[in-house]
């Protein structure tokens, strides 16, 4: 079964526009340990065959299979921004969260073996910082319902060879 | 230590076996890293005199000062080896995720010594070596043996540098590919060839610590901001290929092994024309905020499939440098030679030569004959099939294509004693390696800058050109600066090759190129990294001794006055249409021209370094052993 994203915000990279730079990584990586490591990321990029790539973080499904699967009830969601939490007391890194996730967003820690996932830097002031260095504005912590808008936009901007009112001719 | 481990990974190939040197704090300030520290680890662990096949030649990698961290572009290392085909110092750059790898496996450098007996595949797995058997890679291309080996890990952070088939046939000019990227030229893949070493894959597990990540983040963010402006706009919309119109204009476009500068099919083998045809992504290396990879594909017709990253140096090397207009037959040559693991430049270039042997009756239709060609070949200039199908045979060694895996100055030596010909007059080589596409004789600084090159016929290493093209010299005259010029440009590109650093980023420290513009950014990124205290001087002295360290390699391999030359055809031969019509580098402007630039290097007349000038670089061991 795969996972229904919901009404929450995430953080969600276009593959078009994904150029494999891995700067989400980085900036990722140091606001959440201080070190720069990829392994220690929450948004992962991903390349396979050179140009397929893009960057995953987590979707925040509603119903998210990751907290039913914990066997230990270390993940929670919060109802009001659907990001998942994971109580480092409760969990000893089974790994059931890892298998749950259809969109890979889940790394385990190396050194603590304890689960890793995205909160949006909701800790941080100015928002998710792989956004805000994304150099060719990938990544977009946007609802699925902002996306669909945008899809829809697009999708006649594109298909559609009129002349725009927005423009002005002078 | 803060960027660095302060320890340098040796491993012996032929003993299976690895220790760990321990380089002190000041060892790491003089040669920082890429081709300098590469170099200076190849000065150190070199048989000295050997044949770059011999198991005394080491592979010597060094990483970045700033890989693994966020500053933008600075993801990069460098690789080091005698080259097989100069017999001097083939010295590197490679971007991309493999060194990030090997900077969170906390390795400073690798330096590989020996050869090992069966085809060897080498695992860095942080503090782990281990030699894994490479039989059932062999064959695979580069791109493929990449694939293989990280599906046999199941880690999408396991990155290998590799060899192709070309490295494997020990073609003069392979390569050594990662990511997608090569550490391009001078020939590394044959040497790992003659290693049996088919891979080099690192896992690094360690995060990356920095003196003071603050100020490199924030750095980082607005250089990452400004790599977005106009400072890169010609790299991120055409990619480098936008320079065969310009070039085209000038009349320095490399056509028909370099007979002529002006290519009348300029048009069709454009950046302008790739773009709209061809490209289906752009990509970046890692730590890169401007993506200049052109991602091209042919979508129909005989070489339908093949997709590689364009760029200028390779188009030109195999389209208007051998006559062929069909943008499709040049993205199927790249892509063999990226496939196969060898250096497209000095492939093209070996192709314009034989196309030229051919179209000047030196060899025959028949000449060719092999299994791949059975009918031979007719390889007039501008015909594409035969040109792949050559360029296949030399990566298999096949037939003819044997002789021509040597690169042109060999194969040329071979065919001017066995038919008794002159094709040297058109073998287009410095020292052995392959021309760029800039065609020199009408570019007086850069002729200068690439007859002393180091490395023989490289642009990269020389940035001589850029005040010849900017009109801030006479590109077709001769005059007492161009000493000071040529050597204080290509010190200039010795510091973002040491970093390094790409020099795509150039302009986006203040929107100018030079090193007012540059330096202060770059001291103050080095010190927010290591915690040291560098200023502009410091950084200008980083590319002055790097350059240093790579002729006084050179110098103690044996390297004469007389090995600074430019090819026959510059010397001899005026192209005869467009803007740079009517000019060669004559023998007395070259003499001229190598005087005054080793007086601007504060050298001997003859070209030797003086102790002194070794002594004030703190190159203390290498004035001891070289100077004079």
């Amino acid at each position: 079964m795969v996972a229904s994203t919901s009404k929450f915000k995430y953080i969600v990279c276009d593959p078009e526009l994904c150029i494999g730079c891995q700067l989400c990584e980085y900036v990722c990586s140091y606001t959440k340990t201080g070190e720069f490591n990829s392994y220690r990321s929450r948004i992962r990029t991903v390349r396979v065959d050179e140009v397929l790539i893009t960057a995953v973080a987590c979707r925040t499904c509603e119903n998210a299979p990751c907290v039913m699967a914990c066997t230990r009830d270390a993940l929670t969601q919060d109802p009001e921004s659907g990001i998942i939490r994971i109580d480092p007391q409760r969990c000893d890194g089974c790994a059931w969260c890892i298998e749950a996730c259809d969109f890979g967003a889940i790394s385990i820690n190396h050194e603590t073996k304890l689960a890793e996932i995205c909160n949006q830097c909701e800790d941080v002031e100015d928002g998710p910082q792989c956004v805000k260095i994304c150099p060719k504005n990938a990544l977009e912590y946007t609802t699925p319902d902002q996306r669909a808008q945008r899809t829809r936009r697009n999708l006649i901007k594109d298909s559609l060879d009129f002349p725009s009112k927005a423009k002005d001719p002078r | 230590m803060y960027g660095y481990s302060g320890k340098i990974l040796h491993i012996d190939l032929k003993e299976r076996t690895h220790w760990v040197e321990e380089k002190p704090e000041d060892w790491y300030k003089l040669y920082i890293g890429g081709v300098a520290m590469a170099t200076r680890l190849c000065w150190e662990n070199i048989e000295v005199g050997c044949d770059a096949y011999d198991p005394g030649n080491p592979v010597c990698f060094a990483n970045g000062i700033f890989a693994g961290t966020p500053v933008p572009v600075g993801g990069k290392y460098g690789l080091a080896s005698k080259s097989p085909l100069t017999g001097f110092i083939g010295d590197s750059l490679s971007g991309s995720w493999l060194c990030i790898a090997m900077k969170r496996a906390q390795w400073d450098g690798v330096v590989i010594h020996n050869s090992s007996d069966k085809w060897v595949h080498v695992f860095i797995d942080d503090d782990r070596v281990e030699f894994l058997p490479a039989d059932h890679l062999l064959g695979l291309g580069t791109y493929e043996t990449e694939e293989a080996i990280r599906e046999k890990f199941g880690d999408d952070q396991v990155r290998s540098a590799t060899i192709g088939p070309a490295g494997e046939n020990i073609v003069r000019f392979g390569n050594v590919t990662n990511d997608g990227r090569q550490a391009g030229r001078t020939g590394h893949g044959a040497v790992w060839g003659s290693k049996k070493l088919k891979a080099v894959s690192f896992r690094g597990t360690n995060g990356v610590t920095v003196a003071d990540p603050e100020t490199l983040l924030s750095m980082s963010f607005d250089i990452t901001e400004s790599a977005q402006g106009k400072d890169t706009e010609k790299y991120r919309i055409y990619g480098t290929s936008t320079n065969m119109l310009n070039m085209n204009k000038l009349g320095l476009l490399p056509t028909r092994n370099y007979q002529e500068g002006v290519f009348e099919f300029a048009e069709l083998v454009s950046g302008e024309y790739l773009d709209e045809h061809h490209k289906v992504k752009v990509i970046a290396c890692t730590q890169c905020p401007i993506a200049c990879e052109q991602m091209s594909m042919v979508k129909k017709g005989p070489f339908a499939g093949a997709m590689t990253g364009i760029e200028y140096e390779c188009l030109q090397a195999v389209s208007s440098n051998c006559g062929i207009n069909d943008m499709t037959a040049a993205i199927r040559l790249v892509d063999i030679a990226d496939r196969a693991g060898m250096d497209a430049m000095s492939m093209g270039v070996t192709i314009s030569y034989t196309m030229e042997c051919y179209e000047r009756g030196v060899l025959k239709k028949e000449d060719f004959i092999c299994e791949i060609a059975p009918e031979g070949l007719e390889l007039n200039f501008g015909n594409g099939p035969a040109a792949v199908t050559l360029a296949e045979m030399i990566e298999k060694r096949e037939g003819i294509g044997d002789i021509l895996a040597e690169g042109t100055k060999r194969a040329a030596e071979h065919f001017d004693k066995e038919r008794n010909a002159e094709t040297y007059k058109w073998a287009m080589n410095i020292k052995g390696l392959e021309l760029p596409g800039y065609d020199a004789r009408a570019l007086k600084t850069f002729a200068v800058g690439l007859a002393v090159g180091t490395r023989g016929g490289c642009h990269n290493r020389s940035a001589a050109y850029d005040p010849d093209i900017k009109g801030q010299t006479n590109r077709f005259t001769v005059d007492g600066t161009r000493g000071e010029v040529a050597s204080r440009s290509e010190e200039y590109a010795a510091v973002y090759d040491t970093l390094p650093m790409c020099k795509f980023i150039r302009r986006c420290f203040t929107g100018k190129a030079d090193r007012a513009g540059a330096w202060p950014a770059i001291a103050k990124l080095i010190n927010a990294t290591t915690g040291w205290n560098f200023d502009y001087d410091d950084v200008d002295q980083i590319g002055v001794r790097a350059h240093t360290i790579k002729k006084a390699f050179n110098i103690r391999e044996g390297w004469k006055e007389t090995d600074d030359d430019l090819p026959y055809r510059w010397k001899h031969d005026p192209m005869t249409i467009g803007p740079s019509a009517g000019h060669i580098v004559t023998d007395e402007e070259l003499q001229y021209l190598k005087k005054i630039y080793y007086k601007a290097k504060g050298w001997t007349p003859e070209g030797m370094i003086p102790k002194k000038v070794l002594l004030d670089l703190g190159m203390d061991d290498i004035a001891e052993e070289i100077g004079v």
